[in-house]
């Protein structure tokens, strides 16, 4: 993985301007199913169906124009074709030289790991909204991210990996989940958290982990400060399938817990005295929420660096179309995140020529207006910081 | 006043009817919160069939104690008994199939419609026998508080009145033999104190123990069949509403002058400041 970071803008997948314009056909394709939010009129049913279907297929839009733009222009028929031959359904022969190499061995581990972690991230954030009772709840913005950042940048600059690749993952993972036990503790009272405690904790948790990175970034030499940059911007570029295989069974388990949990992270929405009222039993299911967040955000960071606001964009679109049930909302943040995810990593690639931005940097200069947006909206709604 | 807590064996599965009675006691109950002392030597026992108001002036601990009775806060020293068992030995899952609560806080964090949050109720029921009623106990809940017309509503778009009614609703859909109201009336108008009340009233008629916190003491007066009134964290005066609301104990506990007369037709005492 270290190589591919190391040498970023070279090895970034040149675009193209046919397949740059191709982009907005995706994006098309999502409108359909946010546009059955101002049709409030629809049967919460219908609305649910219409959001699931129309996610659906703009996923598979998404995959496949994603998979065909690059240096080396794939038509959508092909990439078709050369994902069943990869699946050894079709033994239709490749049309273009080289298109299955540049598939499987770049594309598709790339894009099945902007799956993984659109999903993760955006079912973090829904967790994380739940159990602290407050929508403006995000990974990046309470500096979960930015502590699992610390973590895998310490373990670089330190030279823990020593031992092996996943001493990073293991140090994003720790140093997160430390991030996340701090910022609960940090941040509530009284069983809930008020949004102006919930905002400052997270720039305090997030201008400690910014000095100690830029700490660890001057003490490092110029190998670590490369990778540590890369931590920080956020990027899928050097996804491989090893890492695929690591992320998927992670998403997979953490993913069901929170499904499981979905009721009763409902209850959460009376505040944790509603909750244990109705035979909740808060504190264990704080602590369950508590680590599936941290293995959704964590393994996430480990693998592409600090991707923000996907956890706080997507579950807020999601219950604007089909109502707050965490259950369904889980489902539809998972598919939501996916596709922010394939977008955003298709205009990182696509955007620049003989480029490959940081996906971090996309979603971040998206997503810190909506959040100021959501701020000023919550403020005005509850008629103060609550 | 008996403290007999004889009464009841704890009902193991779902009442589709009346729920089996269940009684309330605490015994010499002291809470603590940061070291400050709230209640102390606290002796307290509320029965089925009747409604016990918890009356007293502002910090007096009626919502702690009423918090204690939840299970939600432990006793420093003392016991709260549900039936023959402590609170603190019962899970949270077996508590919630026992008592209900209402909070004087009714903010729900995220926009559920109305029918959602009353459907919560259930929950402590889900699994059981008696989940097959969910739908008629929910339905029969938002008739009796009259939100059946605010279904599909969420909640943050309600006013107060219509939010505390909701939380009522949901709190009634429970289902439990022990209901313990914190100001139930504090955001209501006139007409929906009298209808909360009453329906608290129906409740005890039909088995239920029924504890409230009111800050009104003519609709204590008028509804409880018991009084307890509080004050720093101790028990002033427990019984009848009658024997309890005395105009000198009044005076000398909230600090104002009251003449308490006969109401003219039911002879219910009234408690009326002088002015």
């Amino acid at each position: 993985m270290t190589d591919t970071r190391s040498s970023a803008p070279a090895a970034g997948t040149a675009p193209d301007l046919p397949n740059a314009a191709d982009a907005p056909t995706a994006t098309d394709a999502v409108l359909p199913s946010l546009a059955s939010n101002p049709a409030r009129g629809l049967a919460p049913r219908t609305r649910s169906a219409l959001l699931f279907g129309g996610l659906a297929v703009a996923l598979v839009v998404g995959v496949v124009v994603s998979a065909g733009a690059g240096q080396l222009p794939v038509p959508p028929h092909e990439v078709w074709n050369s994902l069943l031959r990869g699946l050894g359904l079709s033994d239709a022969p490749e049309a273009l030289p080289n298109t299955d190499s540049a598939l499987w061995n770049i594309r598709f581990p790339r894009i099945a790991m902007a799956l993984l972690i659109g999903a993760a991230l955006a079912m973090a954030g829904t967790v994380m909204q739940a159990i602290f009772a407050n929508p403006l709840a995000e990974p990046g913005v309470v500096g979960v991210s930015s502590g699992a950042a610390l973590g895998a940048a310490a373990a670089i600059v330190l030279g823990w990996t020593a031992f092996g690749d996943w001493v990073t993952a293991v140090a994003a993972f720790v140093a997160g989940l430390g991030a996340t036990l701090v910022v609960y503790l940090a941040s509530r009272a009284g069983g809930r958290t008020e949004v102006v405690t919930l905002v400052l904790t997270g720039i305090a948790i997030n201008a400690f982990a910014g000095g100690a990175l830029a700490f660890l970034t001057f003490m490092g030499d110029t190998g670590s400060r490369e990778e540590i940059v890369f931590w920080q911007l956020g990027s899928l570029n050097g996804a491989r399938w090893p890492g695929v295989a690591v992320m998927l069974p992670l998403v997979v388990v953490a993913g069901v817990a929170a499904l499981l949990l979905g009721r009763t992270l409902d209850l959460f929405s009376l505040g944790e005295r509603g909750a244990r009222h109705l035979g909740v039993r808060v504190e264990t299911v704080r602590i369950v929420s508590i680590v599936v967040v941290a293995v959704l955000v964590c393994s996430a960071v480990a693998f592409a660096g600090i991707i923000a606001f996907v956890g706080l964009i997507v579950p807020h679109l999601m219950r604007m179309v089909i109502g707050p049930a965490h259950r369904p909302l889980l489902v539809a943040s998972a598919l939501g995140g996916a596709l922010l995810l394939i977008l955003a990593d298709l205009a990182a690639r696509t955007m620049v020529p003989m480029a490959d931005l940081p996906i971090g940097m996309l979603t971040s200069i998206i997503g810190g207006p909506f959040f100021f947006w959501l701020l000023r909206r919550t403020r005005r709604r509850s008629g103060g910081w609550g | 006043m008996s403290r007999a807590r004889t009464v009841a064996p704890t009902p193991k599965t779902a009442p589709t009817d009346a729920p089996a009675p269940l009684a309330l006691a605490a015994t010499g109950l002291a809470v603590e919160i940061d070291g400050v002392r709230l209640l102390d030597a606290v002796d307290f026992s509320a029965t089925p069939r009747r409604v016990h108001a918890l009356i007293g002036p502002n910090g007096a601990g009626k919502s702690t104690l009423l918090a204690a009775l939840a299970g939600d806060r432990p006793a420093a020293a003392g016991t709260v008994h549900l039936g023959d068992t402590p609170v603190a030995s019962r899970s949270p899952k077996a508590l919630a199939r026992l008592r209900a609560v209402l909070t004087q806080e009714h903010a729900v964090s995220f926009p559920f419609p109305v029918r959602e949050i009353v459907a919560m109720g259930r929950h402590p029921w889900a699994g059981s026998a008696a989940a097959d009623d969910d739908d008629h106990e929910i339905d029969a809940a938002m008739a009796a508080t009259e939100v059946g017309h605010l279904a599909a509503r969420t909640v943050p778009s309600l006013s107060g009145g219509e939010r505390a009614r909701v939380a009522l609703a949901r709190v009634i859909a429970q289902r439990t033999p022990v209901l313990l109201l914190d100001e139930p009336t504090a955001a209501l108008d006139l007409k929906h104190q009298e209808d909360v009340l009453r329906l608290a009233r129906a409740h005890a008629a039909a088995g239920a123990t029924v504890v409230v916190v009111l800050h009104d003491l003519n609709l204590a007066a008028a509804y409880a069949d018991d009084l307890t009134l509080l004050r720093l964290g101790r028990v002033v005066a427990t019984g009848a509403p009658g024997a309890v609301l005395t105009a000198e104990r009044i005076e000398a506990v909230y600090g104002q002058a009251v003449d308490v007369v006969p109401h003219p037709r039911t002879g219910v005492p009234l408690v009326l400041p002088v002015r």
